[in-house]
């Protein structure tokens, strides 16, 4: 009840508002102005422009923000190596050369990180779709005996772990996968997120699908080969991708387990070793003039800008193209299972 | 006649079977799930085994059930230890600034982006802001050094704002009170798109009506934002939150063991980092599973008591 009347009491004065009120102002006196002005302001807060407008410029800025180290990085990897050391370049290079980029693309080390890179994340990614895929399947099946158990023990994963040190003894002394490519591939074939995210997704997919492939026969196999996979295709992309980012930006079994073996170095590995260096440069209290001597040899920054920009590229590249998927697909996952 | 055919083809069947029965019929389900379920048990449950190491002399050579037994020596050792507190200390620190500041930039984000009404411009947002999110921790620190080093570009904006004096540049990277917040801020960057996501999409599951209803009895558009957009993402808010704490003790490790150096060690180093130097540096396995172990005890009860809290608040539950 009175909500309507609220809203009736709301809207007939605004009804009854002849809209052409105004009048051609004359600026004449100092009173006109002010109320030229007032009326301004209140055209403005009629049309409510402000807000739209500040809410504009500060996610203008935000993008800004975003992209300002990414695009600095790359001016910075085209620039002049000793003249980059001065510092202070923005979002062009202020002595364009590719030199860094010749540099690298002279070094051996380079390719082989670079196949290793690609080979561990594409090896990864389809393993990882396969096995994540089927367990999500047998786990969205609400008549499986094992449901609960197995779902349980898999969403512990997420929060307890065994730590650093029993997983480094398990991976070196009990399995001996250090020293070799499989270290990349097989302690990472799971991820109980990406299950829960399938299996959410299958969970919403008509019963009727599968159950009228299982009245023409069809086994659990092949309802999930035949049916569920290719319906999965949308969050298998996301799934894809959260995989493939996350093999290829790692570094940190490189340096545990391959550390000595230099053909098994990946691109983030390499990048990592140039971010030690430069760190530690960096943070001597004499940095300038430490690096200035050094810049006549080696360019630091610029070849760690040259790595990180031919280590961020395929995710650039591919980015763009999921990115419609992976929204859907995270909230279709949802924060839980 | 499906009615009939459903019939045969009983999914629950009504009479109860025995369970090594079921299981015999379901064996293609099982042969999907029992293979991954052994792979999680060699590569999650198996290695908690290795935590008998915290209470021993660990010597690789001699393996963890000849090495000497020395009891609750190594956590004594490690709580005498003012580094491991320390670490402690760090930790919890940048987990709980990183759990405040974005959590509220996610929200204050995705509030922002709730109230564009061009399709393309919020897209466009949205595309740029998720993007540092799949840059790996090495190139955003690598980034991070361009941005904060002493010719860096946040030393100049300073400099040409009058700020600072050209004189005594900040060395960001090397000052060990301000190590917190710049971890702080190159997460907030990193992250903040992604996390804005949920929240996002729980606005547009706002009923509209109810925007409607609050315009009517006068709300302007803040109003409409604290009482109708903020109350809607209440609840994901909560389960947030509540899965956060679950998290608490995990302040990241690539982050602070990528931008530590000697100045800012006492502030920067986590338990993590803490364990790596000791077991895998210095051989020192013990002392090493001992620190993480603590950490994923703590970590349980952390969970174990969100989860009850999350119980009595009436949300979902996380396990």
């Amino acid at each position: 009840m009175p909500y309507a009347e609220k809203a009736v009491k709301a809207k007939t004065p605004l009804k009854g508002q002849p809209r052409k009120q105004k009048e051609p102002i004359k600026l004449e006196s100092f009173s006109d102005l002010i109320k030229y002005i007032k009326n301004f302001f209140f055209e403005i807060k009629k049309r409510d422009i402000v807000f739209p407008l500040i809410n504009g410029i500060i996610l203008c800025l935000l993008m800004f923000i975003t992209l300002y180290p990414v695009i600095n990085t790359v001016a910075i990897s085209f620039n002049d190596g000793i003249d980059a050391l001065r510092g202070n370049i923005g979002l062009w290079p202020r002595m364009f050369s590719t030199k860094a980029y010749s540099d690298l693309l002279t070094d051996p080390l380079i390719y082989s990180a670079f196949f290793i890179s690609v080979s561990r994340t594409v090896i990864t990614t389809i393993l990882n779709l396969l096995t994540t895929s089927m367990l999500a399947y047998a786990l969205s099946r609400k008549e499986y005996v094992l449901r609960k158990f197995i779902t349980t023990a898999m969403v512990l994963t997420m929060y307890v772990n065994a730590g650093l040190i029993p997983n480094y003894l398990l991976i070196t002394d009990t399995l001996n996968l250090d020293k070799s490519f499989w270290v990349y591939i097989i302690p990472t074939m799971f991820s109980c997120f990406n299950m829960i995210v399938i299996r959410t997704y299958i969970n919403g997919l008509p019963e009727a699908l599968s159950e009228s492939a299982r009245i023409d026969g069809a086994g659990d196999f092949r309802i999930f080969w035949r049916i569920i996979f290719p319906l999965c295709m949308p969050v298998l992309a996301t799934v894809a991708l959260f995989v493939a980012v996350g093999s290829w930006n790692q570094w940190f079994d490189t340096q545990l387990y391959n550390g000595g073996k230099k053909n098994l170095h990946t691109l983030q590995y390499l990048l990592k070793m140039k971010l030690a260096t430069s760190m530690n440069q960096a943070n001597k209290a004499n940095a300038t003039a430490d690096a200035m001597a050094q810049a006549a040899n080696t360019t630091p920054i610029t070849m760690r800008c040259a790595i990180t920009v031919v280590s961020a590229l395929p995710i650039l590249l591919v980015y763009p193209f999921l990115q419609r998927y992976f929204v859907t697909g995270m909230v279709l996952g949802g924060v839980k299972g | 006649m499906i009615g009939a055919a459903n019939k045969n083809v009983q999914l629950h069947p009504k009479r109860k079977m025995g369970f090594f029965k079921t299981l015999g019929r379901q064996y293609q389900l099982a042969l999907m799930s029992v293979p991954m379920l052994l792979y999680v048990f060699l590569f999650n449950y198996f290695p908690m085994w290795g935590w008998l190491v915290s209470f021993e002399k660990f010597k690789p050579k001699q393996g963890a059930l000849n090495s000497k037994w020395v009891g609750l020596e190594n956590f004594e050792w490690l709580f005498g230890r003012a580094d491991f507190i320390n670490a402690i200390r760090n930790t919890l620190a940048m987990s709980v600034i990183n759990l405040i500041f974005g959590t509220l930039s996610s929200i204050l984000l995705a509030v922002l982006l709730n109230e564009v009404r061009s399709r393309f411009f919020k897209r466009t947002v949205q595309t740029v802001t998720y993007l540092p999110h799949f840059l790996s921790m090495v190139i955003v620190v690598g980034m991070a050094q361009n941005m904060f080093s002493a010719d860096g570009t946040i030393n100049n904006l300073l400099i040409s704002a009058g700020i600072i004096s050209p004189e005594n540049k900040i060395f960001w990277l090397g000052e060990k009170t301000l190590f917190w917040p710049l971890v702080g801020v190159i997460n907030i960057w990193k992250e903040v798109g992604w996390n804005s996501i949920i929240y996002i999409s729980t606005m547009t599951s706002i009923d509209p009506t109810l925007y409607e209803a609050a315009s009517i009895d006068g709300a302007g558009r803040f109003r409409r934002i604290l009482h109708v957009t903020l109350p809607g993402i209440k609840s994901t808010f909560v389960v947030l939150l509540i899965m956060n704490i679950g998290h608490l003790m995990e302040a990241g490790f690539e982050i602070q063991y990528l931008m530590e150096n000697a100045l800012v060690k006492e502030y920067s180093q986590t338990i993590d980092v803490f364990s790596l130097r000791y077991g895998i540096s210095s051989g020192e396995y013990g002392i090493a599973t001992a620190s993480g172990m603590f950490k994923s005890i703590v970590a349980i009860f952390l969970l174990f008591g969100a989860n009850f809290i999350a119980k009595k608040l009436d949300e979902d539950t996380l396990i």
